[in-house]
């Protein structure tokens, strides 16, 4: 461990007020941006959600129309996936990586800041698609086709939403893989960096391989609906399940595209409050490569029920269930991790634990769905619905929250209060429960999704979810009371305030962390 | 048998934990998969309560292990930290047990997707045509071949927007069930007018996407008579919420003389289509068949929904030459919501095309004939 770096640039010249975040090229200033831009996505998000579930608490419609409850489970959806968790981990990839493996910034600073400055871009087509006539689109964030043909120009400014998102996607991701290929410190060999970076090595090269191909299929439905092509139109020699197969190509590694860099977000913290290293290493960065490679051959299993021949359904029953080796691995390591560890648990480690518990919930889950029998039954219900959120929701967001009570001390210099964090984790687990639980039991019995009523027997059900998500949406605000009340009157943290944590920027670098991370690399040993 | 018996005791073991564990077992609370009635939904109910069983021994041994290092391994109970980080042995074991794990879990799995797969020798062949929003079932084969109907939501919408009490089967109840006789292997042909469509019964254990211009199949066989209820699974625009299955599986007795009441219902209602209508006469016939087929998207009054669905009252078409009106019904309007209606008969079309051209604030005054629609078909 070598002495903590002396700054002297961070009074350098860079515009101040709003032309500061406008113009600058700085991997923190970018990183707080995307945190704060996801933030506000997943508020907005959240909204969507609320409307959902406030319709569905009971029989009957009450409070919107069937369209526009279309639109809401669609713009949920793509505001969630898109809005909220990926930028949230390319905020963390931002943060982190180049302070983390001893980098004074981003390989390719300015092109960094128009990744970013794409996505508001992006976040206000879709969100004014609510406005034109006919509304957003109703399809699912899916999108599939032929439905996507009869919708309104609400549709189009959809398409070219996701363009500019998938543009983003690839502007960062070209940069983080230069950052971590070309940009780590003396000594720092692939194999000795922290897991969180090598996630986000394996979660980039994921993205460009896949965004172009959901870039392809609504450039495809743009033309299938203006420009008379018939691609999934079988009246012009098309195939509306072509769509489905081009998707869901992009689709599965997208679900690894936002699990990835939560596994990296929690091989952070575990071993930080387990004050002990991360156990298997090597068979970690494995793991989540071939979880990786697996993801680019079992996209069909959303596609059970097309009506695809029995060998290709026993195909990829057998590749998809082959994933839940590797992602085994990674739960026995994170175990084996803890075991004879030294374990306390400030409110990093109780999400990460929260994350642990439920995330294998819902890896179960997706165990019993890679069954095409039994999928037979479930696809298209509720069951789906609670599965998915278990992965993205206790998965991917709570690794989010572990991530962010795990570093603020290191961005903000000052402390986030235990004892609220505490609670927004308790408060945040029992009503993500009470929402989504209960779903998987509406969905083996039979309910389908995107419906915006239904039969009387699922009534109570849908009642507790409802309450749930009330709850957990509720119980997000004091997140954000938490993050601002650390900013404006945290205890002043200390620079390593996690005794366990070991990686470049706790050992090497002040808190707060200074505006340039390494201006001269430190030597890793 | 064993298995199956093996497999119901977890199940019922599951379900009871669970329903202690709410503290509430209304019977409004479906816990598990239905057991249903075909081989398919019994397989899938067994097959799902045995990998219930194998998954609860893995929760146990992982969470067991975890609750251990948590409750012993705590800094606060003084516990010094290990510094081991790795032991290839282990990691080997823990790489290739999973593995063996998902080979015995592969084997059931397989047995009961063959099972569900094979369609072959059916005793009854019927087309099952996803429309937005409703379904058209085609006898096309074995006893009642050439039977034909529309199957519709019952649910009336005051029900719907709460201006009238929610009936029991609210939602899942429909004009015309899908009659079966027991015990016979019943085939479906999916197909779709528009959209995708998924056609989705979890008693009988079937679900399968209808799609647009292609023929997909499926099969069931129930062995016990009843009414089995589902519905749409594949979102497929506004009211996709609304347009649920009912299969109702009779005796062979009582499927024949339904069959009989079917032809003789459809002989009845075979119009002559050469017949000259009265004005009023037709439109009384086109309320009915706009009841039926359009107001989902025109609306009772006319004016259609701003933005997503044009209004009637009104339109330029509407108002114009009827030949205009008979092609854009008969074709469609590709590229919109607005299908092809080519299905209904030529008394049908002329009857709500009157029907529109001679109501709200539309007065055309005069009565499409069957014979000017028929004219027209290609």
């Amino acid at each position: 461990m070598t002495s903590v770096q002396t700054h002297h640039g961070d009074h350098a010249h860079h515009p101040a007020g709003v032309m500061r975040w406008v113009t600058t090229t700085n991997h923190k200033d970018i990183g707080t941006l995307y945190l704060w831009f996801s933030f506000a996505m997943f508020i907005v998000g959240g909204i969507m959600a609320l409307v959902i579930r406030a319709e569905l608490f009971q029989p009957g419609m009450q409070i919107v129309q069937p369209e526009f409850f279309n639109q809401m489970t669609t713009l949920h959806g793509l505001i969630m996936v898109f809005g909220a968790i990926m930028p949230a981990f390319v905020g963390f990839a931002n943060w982190q990586i180049p302070m983390m493996i001893g980098a004074a910034d981003m390989a390719f600073p300015r092109m960094n800041n128009w990744s970013f400055w794409l996505l508001p871009a992006a976040a206000v087509l879709l969100v004014s698609s609510m406005f034109v006539p006919g509304g957003a689109a109703g399809t699912g964030w899916t999108l599939y086709a032929p439905l996507t043909v009869q919708m309104g120009p609400g549709m189009d400014l959809t398409i070219f939403a996701v363009h500019i998102l998938g543009m983003s996607s690839i502007l960062g991701s070209i940069n983080i893989i230069t950052t971590v290929l070309n940009l780590r410190a003396p000594g720092m060999s692939l194999m000795r960096m922290p897991m969180f970076c090598w996630t986000w090595l394996i979660t980039a090269y994921l993205l460009i391989a896949v965004m172009p191909v959901l870039a392809g299929a609504v450039t495809m439905t743009l033309t299938d609906r203006h420009f008379g092509t018939s691609f999934f139109s079988a009246a012009g020699g098309g195939d509306p399940v072509l769509y489905q197969h081009i998707f869901w190509f992009f689709g599965h590694p997208e679900v690894y595209i936002i699990a990835i860099p939560a596994f990296g977000v929690i091989s952070q913290v575990i071993p930080a409050f387990a004050r002990k290293p991360l156990f298997g290493y090597g068979s970690m960065v494995y793991a989540t490569a071939s979880i990786a490679i697996l993801s680019f051959i079992v996209w069909a299993h959303h596609m059970y029920t097309v009506g695809m021949p029995i060998t290709g359904q026993l195909y990829f029953m057998y590749a998809t269930m082959l994933i839940a080796v590797p992602t085994g691995v990674k739960v026995f390591n994170w175990v084996a991790t803890m075991w004879r560890g030294s374990l306390s648990f400030e409110t990093p480690m109780l999400f990460a634990l929260g994350f642990l518990f439920l995330f294998t919930l819902g890896g179960f889950s997706g165990l019993i769905l890679s069954l095409t029998a039994v999928d037979v039954q479930v696809h298209d219900t509720y069951y789906v619905v609670a599965h998915f959120h278990y992965v993205m929701v206790a998965g991917a967001l709570f690794a989010a929250f572990a991530g962010v009570y795990f570093w603020l001390p290191k961005w903000t210099g000052r402390m986030y209060d235990e004892r609220l964090g505490k609670a927004h984790f308790w408060l945040t687990l029992v009503f993500f429960n009470m929402t989504f639980f209960v779903q998987h039991f509406l969905g083996l019995a039979g309910m389908p999704r995107r419906i915006p009523d239904y039969a009387l027997q699922f009534t109570e059900f849908n009642q507790i979810s409802s309450i749930g998500a009330f709850g957990f949406g509720l119980s997000q605000l004091l997140f954000l009371y938490v993050v601002l009340k650390t900013i404006r009157s945290g205890d002043r943290a200390a620079q390593r305030p996690w005794e366990g944590a070991d990686s470049l920027e706790w050992t090497h670098l002040p808190t707060p962390a200074p505006y340039h991370s390494f201006e001269t690399p430190p030597l890793v040993k | 048998m064993t298995r199956r018996v093996a497999s119901r005791t977890i199940g019922i073991g599951i379900g009871a934990a669970l329903a202690a564990f709410a503290g509430a077992a209304a019977a409004a609370y479906q816990w598990n998969l239905a057991p249903g009635v075909t081989r398919s939904s019994q397989g899938v109910y067994d097959l799902h309560n045995i990998m219930m069983g194998i998954i609860l021994v893995i929760f146990l041994a992982v969470f067991g292990v975890l609750s251990y290092a948590i409750y012993a391994h705590r800094k606060s109970r003084g516990h010094q930290a290990a510094q081991f980080h790795e032991n290839t042995t282990v990691e080997m074991i823990w790489t290739v047990i999973p593995f063996f794990i998902l080979i015995t879990m592969a084997w059931p799995a397989t047995k009961t997707l063959l099972a569900m797969r094979d369609s072959s020798n059916p005793d009854l062949t019927v087309k099952v045509t996803g429309y937005q929003w409703k379904w058209g079932y085609d006898y096309l084969k074995g006893e009642g071949e050439g039977i034909s109907f529309m199957s519709v939501l019952a649910t009336t919408p005051d029900q719907i927007y709460g201006n009238a009490p929610k009936s029991e089967h609210y939602l899942l109840e429909v004009d015309n069930r899908l009659v079966v006789p027991v015990g016979k292997k019943v085939r479906l042909l999916t197909t779709a007018n528009d959209v995708i469509h998924s056609w989705f019964v979890p008693e009988l254990g079937v679900k399968q996407d209808a799609n647009p211009g292609f023929v997909r199949d499926t099969f069931f066989r129930a062995e016990r008579e009843g009414i089995y209820r589902g519905q749409c699974a594949e979102l497929c625009g506004k009211d996709h919420g609304f347009m649920p299955v009912v299969v109702e599986v009779v005796s062979a007795e009582k499927y024949a003389a339904w069959v009989a009441a079917q032809r003789a219902r459809m002989a009845a209602a075979a119009d002559d289509p050469n017949k000259k209508w009265e004005l009023a006469e037709l439109k009384a016939r086109g309320e009915k068949v706009y009841g039926q087929n359009c107001v989902a998207c025109h609306q009772a009054n006319g004016q259609g929904v701003k933005g997503a669905f044009p209004a009637l009252d009104g339109s330029k078409i509407v108002n114009g030459p009827a030949q205009g009106q008979i092609a854009l019904v008969l074709a469609g309007k590709p590229g919109t919501a607005m299908a092809s209606f080519k299905q209904l008969s030529d008394t049908e079309i002329a009857a709500v095309i009157t029907y529109t051209r001679n109501s709200w604030g539309n007065k055309a005054g005069d009565a499409v004939q069957p014979a000017d629609v028929k004219a027209q078909r290609k």
